[in-house]
């Protein structure tokens, strides 16, 4: 059961003349990730600003736990601050400090820990993060997605319970960004913490979010799922979002979801009139969490653009390969039927058997599945019952052995 | 906007605002000075910080010191010394020089020597930590900002000007001796005698609490001016960064002299 860890009731905002929030509602449940989407210089960061008190609102009310931040105790104020944690934009990282300072600045100021401790700490968290090896680093010496990184180790290590993320892919590639989202998502998983991203990436945020809020003219236009803002027929949320969804995925040059569904209609239209079948296969990589955890989310990632362009060789130019979840690869598959699906899938394991789908050898032993789910379209079918019937049917179907 | 205009004109509306700005704006630095002094007894202390603090001030300060000092103390000697003798008092040169150095030019000097040199690095550290969000990022790590970067530099400060000025103080008294005895011929017990006779301890603590009251005056308006690069009117950015530190150094130096002329009345 879910409950309003934080509400933006009516708040407004202005900075001189530019008005930047003009009655902003917003509500952010305990435990979600939340994502704030919205055009550029709309007021996201401010919002999110609002969240931690580094910006008062002129009016209206945030209530943290049900309790407006105006009326709490300098004394309360301060608790209500440790348990926030905020990853800027720019990272912020103190450019004076290396690597290892910067992480451990938290727990030297905020807590009584040892140096010891405190060491210990922040070694775990850089090898989660893999910096191994960048301690003495100092900022101006990092690449952008190594920023990043210190920067979110910075953020977890005091492992708050709400984390405000602003931006936290801007700039970076493809395959960093998917690993940046797999950590959000992992790390919310792991260790239970609300997050609020301010993000432009559509539709890789709505995988990782459970609420999504869109600020359109200094208010939230939209909250809801997912699926909801996806399916919603407001002009201006269909504007917004398909301005910003690229016609294909940033990596590997797959489709988008939006795009496999156009598919799936036309197949569909087919299918109905000249009685051509089709099928739907969704692709789901079992052990990413695995690699994840023993190699790191940018290794992870890479794997996937690997087996994904493994997989993206074998269909034809009038089939569809696009992202359907962070380990999910979804296929429309024209001129199909279930067992030609099948086999499909059969031909699929043994010739991506063997392939380069990791450049590095990872482990001793080490194998990640792919389990593989198949459903034929029938006339009349939505595309959300096939989807259903493709995933309820997931079988194992092969190991892929990279030792 | 046409309202804006319109006050723009009121002269009298705009001798508000010339009398309300600076005293709003002294108010602050006055808070501001405030919050840093007693946030430098807050436990736990930040010793490490206050002795890198020093050692950035003070230790770095010494080469440019110690040639102001020789220098400032040398031309002293070559002045006082073609003043004097037309009065036939050249023995008192030693006198003049130490008198000169330790009431006003030893801390006046420093202060304006350590401004050049830490002063307006204080005001662009902490001007860039503000613009590239570093301090926001403290705020949102719950640590006080002024806490952890203006006290340490104004605990520092206050350390290190007495003893720079003392340092300056010395070695002029041996530049004057230099010019004094080494070139124009006085006597070197004349020389030190008539120092050890004129300079009364009254002097040396006048010096010194006027160093102490510099170093305050100094550290307080360049962490100030850094710390407020966000809100300067003129420029932002990199822009707004170079504003504060030329206003650091321009406010702090001419603050040093108005307040020598203030603290000099009052312990004359």
């Amino acid at each position: 059961m879910t409950e309003a860890l934080i509400q933006l009731i009516d708040v407004y905002k202005s900075f001189g003349e530019q008005h930047v929030l003009k009655g902003a509602s917003l509500t952010i449940q305990k435990g979600e990730v939340t994502s704030i989407i919205g055009g550029s210089g709309g007021g996201k960061s401010v919002l999110l600003k609002h969240l931690v008190g580094l910006i008062q609102p002129d009016s209206g009310e945030i209530l943290i736990e049900g309790k407006p931040i105006g009326s709490m105790s300098k004394k309360e104020r301060k608790s209500l601050k440790r348990k926030f944690s905020y990853m800027f934009q720019g990272s912020a990282l103190f450019d004076s400090m290396t690597v290892y300072e910067n992480i451990a600045l938290p727990l030297k100021e905020k807590t009584k820990m040892t140096s010891a401790m405190i060491k210990k700490k922040v070694d775990d968290k850089m090898q989660q993060l893999e910096l191994q090896g960048n301690e003495h680093k100092y900022p101006s010496q990092l690449s952008g997605g190594m920023k990043k990184r210190v920067a979110l180790a910075r953020a977890l290590v005091t492992e708050p319970e709400i984390v405000l993320f602003d931006e936290p892919t801007a700039g970076l590639d493809p395959v960093k960004k998917n690993a940046v989202h797999n950590m959000i998502s992992d790390y919310q998983h792991k260790f239970g913490f609300t997050a609020v991203v301010v993000s432009h990436e559509i539709p890789d945020i709505f995988y990782i979010s459970q609420s999504i809020a869109m600020l359109f003219e200094g208010k939230i236009w939209f909250q809801g799922k997912p699926e909801d803002i996806q399916k919603s027929s407001d002009p201006i949320i269909q504007n917004f979002i398909n301005g910003l969804e690229s016609s294909k995925h940033e990596m590997n040059g797959m489709a988008t979801t939006k795009k496999t569904l156009q598919r799936y209609q036309e197949a569909m239209v087919h299918l109905e009139r000249h009685e051509i079948a089709f099928s739907l296969i969704i692709l789901t990589m079992n052990n990413l969490d695995e690699l994840n955890e023993k190699l790191g989310f940018v290794v992870s990632q890479t794997v996937l653009k690997n087996f994904v362009s493994a997989v993206r060789k074998k269909i034809d130019i009038t089939d569809s390969c696009s992202m359907y979840g962070l380990n999910k690869i979804m296929l429309v598959l024209s001129s199909t039927n279930l067992e030609q699906a099948r086999e499909f899938c059969t031909k699929l394991s043994k010739e991506i058997r063997g392939n380069n789908i990791i450049d590095i050898q990872p482990y001793p032993g080490f194998c990640f599945t792919v389990s593989a789910g198949f459903a034929e379209a029938q006339k009349g079918s939505s595309f959300k019952e096939v989807l259903k019937k493709a995933e309820s049917s997931q079988n194992i179907f092969h190991e892929f052995r990279v030792c | 906007m046409s309202q804006e205009t319109n006050i723009s004109y009121n002269p009298i509306a705009a001798l508000g605002r010339m009398v309300i700005f600076p005293v709003q704006k002294m108010g602050s630095v006055a808070i501001f000075f405030f919050k840093s002094l007693i946030l430098i007894f807050s436990y736990p202390f930040q010793i490490s910080k206050i002795i890198q603090q020093v050692y950035f001030i003070g230790m770095k300060s010494l080469l440019v010191i110690c040639l102001t000092g020789a220098f400032t103390g040398m031309v002293l000697g070559l002045q006082g010394y073609y003043t004097l003798s037309q009065f036939g008092s050249e023995g008192l040169l030693g006198a003049a020089v130490a008198l000169t150095l330790i009431r006003e030019l030893g801390p006046v000097l420093t202060a304006i020597m350590v401004i050049g040199r830490a002063g307006s690095a204080m005001a662009a550290e902490i001007g860039i930590m503000r613009i590239s969000e570093q301090i926001d990022a403290l705020e949102t790590m719950d640590i006080n900002p002024i806490r952890f970067l203006v006290s340490p530099r104004l605990a520092a400060a206050i350390i290190s000007f007495p003893l720079l000025t003392a340092i300056f103080d010395t070695v002029g008294i041996f530049g004057g001796y230099l010019t004094g005895s080494g070139l124009l011929g006085i006597n070197p017990g004349i020389y030190f005698s008539r120092v050890e006779t004129s300079v009364l301890m009254q002097d040396v603590m006048g010096g010194f609490y006027k160093s102490i009251v510099f170093a305050i005056v100094v550290a307080t308006i360049c962490c100030f001016q850094g710390y407020h690069t966000h809100l300067q009117s003129e420029g932002f950015g990199a822009k707004g960064v170079s504003l504060s530190t030329t206003s650091a150094v321009v406010i702090s130096s001419v603050m040093v002299l108005v307040v020598d002329y203030v603290l000099t009345t009052f312990l004359l």
